[in-house]
């Protein structure tokens, strides 16, 4: 399709979240060259989530800092990061649900086009919103699903409008919040040749607890335990390096 | 200014704030721990106050119309939660909303079908009507200290029984954690009409220590609402420490507000707009000290824990 | 979905119905020997606007305002005080009435939409409280008692003069039509779908770049606005104004019409004030204690009817 927008990189120094006595995200510092595509692995109760929270400003850091694009983006909004280009999904389904999927992505087609404050003509009517909505639709492989209601679609399918809704955003970068959870394997499969077609056109960061996806796209990879990093590195090098086999793999391996 | 009228509407501020705690109290427990919106909370204050009174006037004794109000806001608070009420907790808070609305419509009516338009006059007892001196040539109204020391008596009941007693304790782990409270064992159902009996025990008490004073009326309870939710949404929804302290706030804000806020605005303003804009103010205060709050803490002064 | 399709909707078909009554009223009433009935759509009418007003955010929006009823009064007021002070020109009223009631909204849903939820619905109420109480210590304009208005609002135009009933009945009905036509564009344009996404899931708007506080409050004024106009109808219908026009239990009633008709329907908060009101009216003149059956009605409305008559009227047409 279009040219290849400019790559983007994501710096994140120690990073720190508590929540009272528990420290979520314990000085985690970890960095996305631009156009690569990063993966973020750990065992339940890592801090995956509260790290993609904290990057795309649903949560206030602590401490620590944030560079996106080459600029500090610690204290921006949530909207604003969104604006500059660093746009998430979510691990737990945030669609709307009383929207067709068409208008979900809309939406945020809608948000790419300046500020909403229109309040004459109705969107349902509006080609330059209608027009790219399909098309993002078609691409995520739902587009004969276009006028059905959001929360009627399918799980699979309602994973799917999550990262339509995402692409729609106008990213240069994309953090994925575990997109393939609760798939099946043939979804799987589809969802990460999906992936794969999107490597070079964006930069990545996808937060994963499928293994096989994650060795089949990931450029590099950083492990979290607890809150903190124990190891990042090329796939090859995760999957020799013996603390993480010890305290991730290896209980895989075992069990 | 003449510190003896101070010092008497600091003491009549401290004895709203006290009847403003009850409600709250009572309020903000049945928010925090049920997550239910319960509009027609003043009806329960007006309840206690004819049940109450008609008891008082029946038996010829206040105090023992207080006493065996107790037990029959028990039974009524119980009986309304598990008629009315129970099927409102899975709904989201507008149909709570909505719902105690109608019920407010229908304690009133009822009221006034029961006692008249009237409403009921409940005399004090002999022994606690006059003044007393209490130190620097003040003299007080014997009553309103009784108020005050029941109100002081019952945060300090509260205080014991939600931090240290077992019922106390179900009912923190109910507040922070619904569900795991339930998969743990605690009776659910039950703890609910239990908070909710503490509640409407509460307000009848509040309704009817204050009728020596305001008598009985119907719709009483709906302006001691307002400020209800005004001081637990000062101090914190679910928050007792935070009722507690809002309520005193709130209520020596607003007597003094009202006793003194013209005076103030002398100093600032010509005779007639100090006169004609200070009765306006004052009844607006509370809410002007809500907003102001609320823009810096939209949760509240004390927010608990466990609300959202 | 075809237009004859939507013409049987039974919804649509009440709808239509109380429209054609509204549209008739002033014709077909003295006709049958009920007069005083036109008075009665009048009123009716004047809360529709109100109630079509409040479900732009409330319906629409999300957005729970217990004091959304301060805005009648507003309007109210704007042509009573005026009025009092000699000002009857309709032009200055009306501006008074949409100026004022605007910068209250402004101020006051910059304060409450930075809360969600039950806050919201309690800081609405509690700021609409300031200016009821405000209107009650108004003494030079009658504070509780009320303003007498002596007369309506002169527009100054020979062919428009609201002192005639029938040109001021079908201003109110025509105003009432448009205040739907409005919510309507509104509610289909990008400002409408920010709006309706936000009450939907907020999280997500602003993750897709959106901050919905701007539209909110954007949507809080206009409602404002619409409601404050309504008040400006209703203190000439009435030739009275009082502060028990802004009191909280109105607010409660404003918010029951609209769920009554339907949240969320554009003609459901007409429909809603329709019933309400026909309802309250007859059950008043049955007996005087008539809260007594309708406060228990209005619960069970919120337990078992909860999407209002287009709920219930819908669900025989359903079809999946």
């Amino acid at each position: 399709m279009a040219e290849a927008p400019n790559m983007v990189g994501l710096k994140a120094r120690s990073l720190i979240k508590a929540f009272g006595g528990l420290m979520a995200t314990d000085n985690l510092s970890l960095e996305v060259a631009p156009g690569e595509f990063h993966a973020v692995i750990g065992p339940n109760g890592a801090g995956k989530t509260t790290l993609v929270n904290l990057l795309s400003g649903l949560l206030k850091l602590d401490a620590g800092a944030i560079t996106f694009a080459g600029r500090d983006i610690t204290r921006l909004s949530a909207p604003a990061r969104v604006k500059a280009g660093l746009v998430r999904s979510f691990q737990i389904t945030s669609i709307f649900r009383d929207f067709t999927a068409l208008e979900n992505v809309m939406l945020p087609v809608q948000a790419q086009q300046g500020h909403s404050f229109r309040f004459w003509t109705p969107v349902s009517r509006d080609a330059r919103l209608t027009a790219p909505a399909l098309e993002l639709l078609k691409r995520v492989g739902l587009g004969d699903r276009a006028d059905v209601r959001a929360g009627n679609l399918a799980y699979g399918e309602q994973r799917q409008l999550e990262i339509a809704i995402a692409l729609a955003t106008g990213p240069s970068f994309l953090l994925l919040d575990e997109p393939m959870a609760g798939m099946g394997p043939e979804e799987s499969q589809g969802l990460v040749e999906f992936l794969g077609a999107l490597k070079g056109r964006y930069t990545m960061l996808l937060v994963e607890h499928d293994m096989d996806a994650v060795f089949a796209l990931a450029d590099r990879i950083t492990v979290l335990v607890y809150g903190r990093v124990i190891a990042t590195g090329t796939p090859d090098e995760i999957r020799n390096d013996p603390e993480v086999r010890a305290a991730y793999l290896g209980e895989e391996e075992a069990a | 200014m003449d510190h003896v009228l101070l010092i008497e509407q600091l003491l009549n501020g401290f004895q709203l704030g006290v009847i403003l705690f009850l409600m709250a109290a009572g309020l903000t427990l049945v928010f925090g721990i049920m997550d239910l919106v319960n509009l027609a909370h003043g009806s329960l204050f007006m309840i206690g106050a004819f049940v109450g009174g008609a008891l008082a006037l029946l038996t010829g004794s206040f105090i023992l119309g207080v006493v065996l109000m107790i037990p029959a806001m028990l039974v009524i608070g119980i009986a309304i939660e598990m008629t009315a009420l129970r099927t409102l907790y899975a709904r989201d808070h507008l149909d709570q909303v909505l719902a105690t609305f109608g019920l407010i419509l229908f304690f009133n009516e009822a009221t006034r079908l029961i006692w008249g338009p009237e409403g009921l006059v409940v005399p004090l007892p002999r022994i606690l009507d006059g003044s007393v001196e209490i130190g620097l040539g003040i003299t007080y109204p014997v009553y309103r200290i009784v108020i005050i020391a029941v109100g002081l008596a019952v945060a300090l009941g509260l205080y014991i029984l939600v931090g240290r007693t077992r019922i106390g304790m179900l009912i923190r782990a109910g507040a922070s954690n619904r569900t795991m409270a339930s998969a743990l064992g605690v009776n659910i159902p039950k703890l609910f009409s239990i908070v909710f009996g503490i509640g409407a025990v509460l307000a009848g008490l509040a309704g009817l220590i204050i009728t020596p004073i305001t008598q009985a009326q119907i719709g009483m309870g709906e302006d001691v609402l307002i400020l209800a939710f005004v001081v637990i949404v000062i101090g914190g929804i679910g928050s007792i420490r935070g009722a507690f302290i809002a309520a005193i706030v709130t209520g020596v804000i607003d007597t003094m507000g009202r006793s003194f806020l013209d005076v103030l605005l002398l100093l600032f303003l010509p005779a007639n707009a100090a006169e004609s804009a200070g009765p306006a103010l004052s009844s607006m205060l509370i809410y002007i000290l809500m907003a102001a709050i609320l823009f810096f803490k939209p949760q509240g002064l004390f927010p608990s824990k466990g609300a959202q | 979905m075809s237009a004859l399709a939507n013409l049987r909707n039974p919804a649509n078909v009440f709808t239509a119905l109380v429209l054609l009554v509204f549209a008739t009223g002033p014709l077909v009433m003295p006709l049958i020997g009920e007069p005083f009935y036109v008075i009665v759509f009048a009123r009716i009418m004047v809360w529709a606007i109100a109630a079509v007003s409040l479900n732009l955010i409330m319906g629409y929006g999300g957005l729970i305002s217990f004091g959304h009823a301060v805005y009648l009064g507003l309007g109210g007021y704007a042509v009573g005080i005026l009025a009092f002070h000699g000002v009857t020109s309709g032009w200055g009223q009306l501006a008074v009435a949409v100026g004022a009631s605007a910068a209250v909204a402004l101020v006051f849903g910059a304060i409450s939409l930075r809360t969600r939820g039950v806050y919201f619905i309690m800081i609405t109420l509690a700021l609409a409280q300031m200016i009821y109480f405000l209107g009650v210590s108004a003494e030079q304009y009658g504070s509780d008692d009320g303003l007498n208005i002596l007369s309506r609002s002169d527009f100054g135009l020979t062919f428009y003069d609201l002192n005639d009933q029938a040109t001021l009945y079908y201003t109110v009905f025509f105003v009432l039509l448009a205040s739907v036509g409005v919510s309507a564009r509104l509610v289909g344009s990008r400002f409408g779908a920010v709006l309706r996404a936000a009450k939907s899931n907020d999280t997500r708007v602003e993750a897709v770049g959106v901050a919905t506080y701007r539209y909110r409050l954007t949507a809080f004024v206009i409602a404002g606005v619409m409601c404050g106009i309504a008040g400006f109808l209703q203190a000439n219908l009435e030739s009275f104004v009082s502060p028990d026009m802004m009191s909280w239990p109105r607010a409660g009633e404003l918010i029951f019409m609209v769920v009554l008709g339907g949240m969320s329907t554009l003609f459901g908060p007409v429909t809603g004030a329709f019933v309400f009101l026909m309802v309250s009216d007859t059950l008043s003149e049955w007996t005087i204690h008539w809260h007594i059956i309708f406060g228990p009605l209005l619960v069970l409305v919120v337990v078992f009817a909860r999407g209002g008559i287009a709920g219930l009227l819908n669900r025989k047409s359903a079809n999946g």
